[in-house]
């Protein structure tokens, strides 16, 4: 067993996981909206992306110029259609909502596409690989994703803290009424914080078409991934997201190095700890209030 | 000029009403208190103003144009601002955050950041602290800041001096005097009565939701107010 290779290729994979994750942080983060269907719109953007492959022809990685703007499109107006008139005190009916939306796309796409496992192909660079020092070799493409989870994650950090729609975010996850006062009309905010959300949604599903095979039921284990990535690193923390995922996607490369079976059952037994010995996470929001 | 006129206003919560027909006209540039015992309905009367609790087009009129169907968002951009009871600074901003939220609706006007903060130089010093780092005066005068960042024509203040010493109480009054010289039209909601008839040319005193007593500042009988303030 090379420790150092199950180190590094769990890491990389923790990169997609926080992928995954951000989308989720973010609803959840801003409107206190969380998203059961999460992983279906990861999976529903894998599908635009073979659909974009097949129709246009158009590059497997050139698809996210497509795919971003039609599922943020499709963010903007769920939230301000859809999901807005389910915000409220009681958190019940926004769980409901999104758990039949991820019905219905689940069932969508079984009758748009059948069971069949699918896959995004973007030649040779699938297989590529840099050779490190201890005998470690490093897939090119599962660097590539990790380099755009944390360029994403960077990016995100200045939209919050560097911009007037950053400052605007916050204040609405502070106190929404008040930021109503402050001429922020919430029901247009949320819907671009969706926006946002489905565009990392859509990187990530494309991404995650061309690492590894997908179908129309890939959906809810994703967002059991992004659930752990978001709770390990700490809610309101997208660094901490990050980190979450990157925990997670060791702990399953160490799982999968004693026994494929173990994989996903140790990133779960991971999240179970962690939740024990630290159930705000690894890297909580400080709020003094 | 009328600036702010209400005609028969009414709000509820849910099925409780908590204002009965209210009649409140505000003149451009003058400062007008509404007083008035724990659940007089005068905080509701402003909610009711700023859009956060529904009421009819007509019943609140803004510059002579029906204000009441709008929302809080859009009122904001026509120039009202309000100071809410309580400060409710976002706690995830910095002071300097807090400030800059306030101009959000981008209306133009006199009020910039260094304004602020020559009316107020402690939040220049702490700019870049959260806001839940402040004292409770600071907060208060971040707050009003916050509000004054929108270069508003009418700024309502619910409680100014709500758990605040006396010594901070006269201070931000002093800095509203400066305020209201300048133009802004204010309305002052407030427990301590003398405190508000000194800062006011006229008041409107509320009693269950109605109004009970209105009168000009000047030259009252203070000990009047006793009758309509508790009703006895």
């Amino acid at each position: 067993m090379n420790w150092l290779s199950i180190l590094v290729q769990g890491s990389l994979l923790g990169g997609l996981y926080a992928l995954f994750a951000v989308g989720l942080s973010l609803s959840f983060g801003i409107m206190r909206l969380v998203n059961i269907a999460h992983g279906d719109f990861i999976v529903l953007s894998a599908f635009a992306g073979l659909v974009a492959v097949r129709a246009l022809g158009l590059d497997a990685i050139a698809t996210l110029l497509v795919v971003i703007p039609t599922m943020a499109a499709i963010g903007y107006a769920l939230q301000r259609g859809v999901l807005n008139l389910t915000l409220g005190s009681n958190i019940l009916p926004p769980l409901l909502v999104t758990f039949g939306i991820s019905v219905i796309i689940q069932n969508g796409l079984l009758q748009g596409f059948g069971a069949d496992i699918q896959r995004l192909h973007w030649g040779a660079i699938e297989t590529q690989s840099i050779a490190l020092p201890g005998g470690v070799a490093v897939g090119v493409f599962p660097l590539i994703v990790f380099a755009v989870a944390v360029v994403s994650i960077f990016a995100l950090q200045i939209l919050f803290y560097r911009t007037t729609l950053g400052r605007a975010f916050r204040a609405a996850s502070d106190d929404p009424e008040t930021a109503e006062l402050m001429g922020i009309d919430k029901r247009h905010l949320y819907a671009l914080a969706m926006a946002i959300a489905m565009v990392f949604t859509a990187l990530a599903g494309v991404l995650f078409a061309i690492r590894t095979t997908f179908d129309p039921a890939s959906g809810p284990i994703r967002l059991i991934f992004a659930f752990e990535a978001v709770i390990i690193g700490g809610l309101g923390s997208l660094w901490g997201t990050l980190a979450g995922g990157i925990l997670l996607g060791i702990a399953q490369a160490f799982g999968q190095a004693l026994s494929p079976t173990w994989q996903i059952l140790a990133g779960h037994i991971a999240f179970l700890i962690v939740l024990v010995l630290r159930p705000s996470g690894l890297f909580p929001r400080q709020r003094d209030e | 000029m009328t600036l702010l006129r209400t005609r028969a206003l009414r709000a509820f919560y849910g099925d409780f009403q908590a204002l009965f027909d209210i009649d409140v006209t505000v003149e451009e540039g003058e400062t007008v208190a509404i007083i008035g015992a724990n659940g007089a309905g005068k905080t509701t009367f402003l909610r009711a103003v700023v859009g956060q609790l529904e009421t009819a087009p007509e019943m609140v009129e803004f510059d002579g144009k029906p204000i009441g169907h709008m929302t809080a968002h859009d009122i904001v951009r026509m120039g009202v601002a309000m100071v809410p009871e309580g400060r409710k600074l976002f706690p995830s901003l910095t002071v300097e955050e807090n400030l800059r939220i306030g101009a959000y609706c981008g209306r133009p006007g006199h009020w910039t950041l260094e304004r602020i903060y020559e009316l107020f130089p402690v939040l220049g010093e702490r700019a870049r602290l959260p806001a839940t780092s402040l004292s409770g005066g600071q907060q208060q005068m971040a707050s009003v800041g916050r509000a004054l960042m929108s270069n508003p024509r009418l700024l309502l203040c619910d409680e100014l001096s709500l758990g605040l010493a006396p010594v901070v109480i006269r201070d931000i009054y002093a800095r509203l005097a400066t305020v209201a010289r300048e133009g802004t039209t204010l309305v002052i909601v407030e427990q301590d009565i003398n405190r508000a008839l000194d800062a006011s040319a006229r008041f409107y005193c509320f009693q269950e939701g109605r109004v009970a007593l209105t009168a000009p500042c000047q030259g009252f009988d203070r000990s009047n107010i006793t009758a309509a303030y508790f009703g006895t």
